[in-house]
């Protein structure tokens, strides 16, 4: 496509082109109506003083007779820049008076016509008397007088008639020039326009392309354009961020899933090569179904979270976080006891959250599997108090805290904030049984229900602390 | 026991229906929809076992039209999807029990056996499995003479393990009936709420009553018989 082509084709242009074509033909209108008016204005004007000096020349006729008339109508004529007079007999033979060369049957037909006529003091044309340029048009009256005699009063129409073709002229010229302009700004306007969306279309080109990381053109003068590339560029941005988590998401969904996968071929394999009686072999498959067990856990901790990412809550209501507390509380107890420690349970206070009940449930079960897998239990011969592990529940203003604190090893400042983004896991806590996904899936639980999940350090051990918005009827919804 | 296996997936349910004969069940097998309707509505079956995602006609429409047609046959929901808004769905469209995949055999098995039992069950008051006795309304345990305290969730486990005598009974149907969770607690911690159960009754007593079943679960039946 031509470069010109391009710049008609575009939205400006056509707008142009419509504003362009209504300006006009407004400006055509206005001017052909001041024309009009005042053409018709002169008009007006000169039949009022034709009608007037008839009315006087009439009167003089009737106290003087055709000889006062005739007296009175030279004296006027002679005047510089005098009306049109004529004074004739019956028969059309010029008394007195300033006009000749009018066109016959003028004079026969009394009241208004318009007419060629000459000036009597104009020289005679040299050659071609029928030139219009020395003929003059003329406004004028005949009126019959008593006694057979006629008058012809008129005006001069060249005036009337410059003036029009003048105002017409200005028309047709201030037309041309507002087409002109107007089209020649259309253009640059276009052109300037175009030049910038080109320059989007060009890296939105390139960004389809692959290179997420270009970003619009942005010119800074604040303008519509302006505003349209920033709120692309924000777009981008959080398209970037997306594809970047996706890419981390994928990455670590190989890893954890190819990770046991590969094991569990290697332990087959391993049985195939290796076992002999039915005992190896039973034991290589009993070993398999525990391994394809943990394959399965870690699967479905990971859709769990994709699905808590993506914002899909399942069963929402009203539940008392407190509760939940004293139930995970209860459904650990005889574990940790097992283990040699004390799980205690602080939540007398009810504490409403809306939400999945669920996914809450098992979030703190996550935290409190962890806690307990965490904590050593101490030498019982060093006469040590056991150690403890807490699920406190608080009501903290708009904010219901779920937290668990144990006194295991917990985990270093600098590792606790990667420790909670989604799917990733700390290289440690992989030598530990389980999914190792409870503190991706917690937090992403947080999340999804508009809280968070932190860790803090316990002096010594981990503290790990669900904040969820505090829920509940008398809580306007937000 | 008369099985009728609706699932598409060919091998998984020829799979099934060889492991349910080798159990000792008769299982038959429909591979869509609309043939699983016509062989459900002969009525012939103890408990259908309906994979939710079917040619033709979904597991759910299917329980639906079986339920809307008076045929109230135990239905066992199979499904690849897990959550628990997706089990409620199943569950209220008319399906008694709800199990995802990937799911093992002896846990489908269990399920099936409960189902198959609740069927003509009658709510007793007082259960007994030996000289094991629960009673349901005074909340007293005693075995033997001597009175047992349980604690409230205790008494809820031996209630559904007695409720469920001489059937294998899963962790994880424990950890839905029991507790009301659907999700995986990673630790089993069930096993340690059974080993204390045990220890409070049957330790003292030479006839254990509560047994593990290797690689399924739990199951409380009188020794001596």
């Amino acid at each position: 496509m031509t470069a010109l082509g391009k710049v008609f084709r575009t939205t400006t242009f056509k707008l142009t082109l419509v504003y362009l074509t209504v300006f006009a033909l407004f400006a055509a209108f206005l001017l052909g109506y001041f024309a009009l008016n005042t053409r018709r204005l002169i008009t007006e004007q000169i039949t009022e003083t034709v009608d007037a000096e008839i009315t006087g020349l009439s009167e003089q006729y009737r106290q003087g007779g055709i000889r006062r008339l005739v007296v009175v109508v030279d004296a006027r004529a002679r005047r510089p820049g005098s009306s049109l007079y004529l004074v004739t007999t019956f028969n059309g033979e010029a008394l007195a008076g300033n006009v000749t060369a009018l066109p016959p049957g003028v004079l026969d037909n009394p009241g208004w016509t318009e007419t060629t006529y000459r000036r009597l003091d104009e020289a005679e044309p040299p050659e071609h008397p029928e030139r219009p340029e020395h003929e003059h048009l003329a406004l004028a009256r005949v009126f019959q007088l008593p006694g057979g005699f006629r008058l012809l009063v008129g005006r001069d129409l060249d005036e009337r008639e410059r003036l029009y073709h003048i105002v017409v002229d200005a028309g047709r010229w201030s037309i041309a020039i507002v087409l002109v302009l107007g089209l020649a700004g259309g253009l640059f306007v276009t052109r300037r326009v175009l030049r910038r969306v080109d320059a989007m279309t060009e890296t939105t080109r390139s960004i389809m392309a692959g290179d997420l990381g270009e970003r619009l053109p942005v010119a800074g003068t604040g303008d519509e354009i302006d505003r349209l590339a920033e709120n692309l560029n924000a777009m981008l941005e959080r398209i970037e961020a997306l594809m970047r988590g996706l890419k981390e998401v994928s990455d670590n969904i190989a890893h954890d899933l190819k990770t046991p996968l590969t094991r569990l071929r290697n332990r087959t394999e391993q049985a195939l090569r290796t076992a002999h009686s039915e005992p190896e072999f039973r034991a290589a498959l009993e070993a398999t179904i525990e391994e394809s067990d943990g394959l399965i856990a870690t699967f479905n901790a990971l859709l769990m979270i994709a699905r808590a990412e993506s914002g899909q809550f399942g069963d929402v209501r009203e539940f008392d976080a407190a509760e939940i507390a004293n139930d995970i509380g209860e459904l650990y107890e005889p574990l940790a006891e097992e283990k040699g420690i004390v799980l205690k349970v602080e939540a007398s206070e009810a504490a409403p959250v809306n939400g999945n009940r669920e996914l809450v449930s098992q979030a703190l079960a996550n935290l409190v599997d962890n806690a307990i897998k965490y904590t050593e239990p101490v030498d019982k011969a060093a006469n040590g108090a056991m150690p403890e592990i807490v699920v406190r529940v608080l009501n903290a203003g708009d904010r219901i805290l779920l937290s668990v604190s144990d006194s295991g090893p917990g985990i270093p400042e600098a590792d606790r904030s990667r420790a909670v983004e989604r799917f990733v896991r700390l290289e440690q806590s992989r030598s530990k049984p389980g999914s190792g996904l409870g503190l991706s899936l917690a937090s992403a639980v947080a999340r999804l229900h508009g809280g968070e999940l932190t860790l803090e350090d316990n002096h010594p051990g981990l503290k790990s602390v669900i904040a969820l918005p505090r829920g509940g009827p008398v809580q306007s919804v937000g | 026991m008369r099985l009728l296996i609706i699932e598409d997936d060919r091998d998984a349910a020829d799979y099934l229906v060889k492991a349910f004969r080798e159990v000792g069940h008769i299982a038959d097998s429909a591979s869509d929809g609309e043939d699983g309707l016509a062989m459900a509505l002969d009525g012939q079956y103890d408990v259908l076992i309906v994979d939710r995602m079917l040619p033709k006609r979904d597991g759910l429409s299917l329980i639906g039209t079986l339920r809307t047609k008076g045929i109230a046959t135990p239905a066992l929901i199979l499904s690849a999807l897990g959550q628990v808004d997706d089990r409620v769905k199943g569950l209220r469209a008319g399906g008694d029990d709800y199990l995802p995949k990937p799911y093992s055999f002896s846990e489908l098995l269990a399920r099936i056996e409960v189902l198959a039992r609740r069927r003509g069950g009658r709510e007793e008051t007082v259960l007994r499995v030996g000289d094991l006795e629960l009673d349901r309304l005074s909340h007293e345990v005693r075995r033997g003479t001597e009175e047992i305290t349980l604690q409230p969730r205790e008494f809820r486990l031996l209630e559904y393990l007695m409720k469920h005598a001489g059937q294998v009974v899963t962790r994880t149907m424990l950890l839905e009936n029991v507790w009301d969770y659907h999700f995986d607690p990673q630790t089993n911690v069930i096993d340690v709420h059974i080993s204390r159960l045990r220890s409070k009754i049957d330790k003292g007593f030479s006839q254990p009553l509560l047994h593990t079943v290797r690689g399924a679960g739990y199951m409380i039946r009188d020794g001596a018989r």
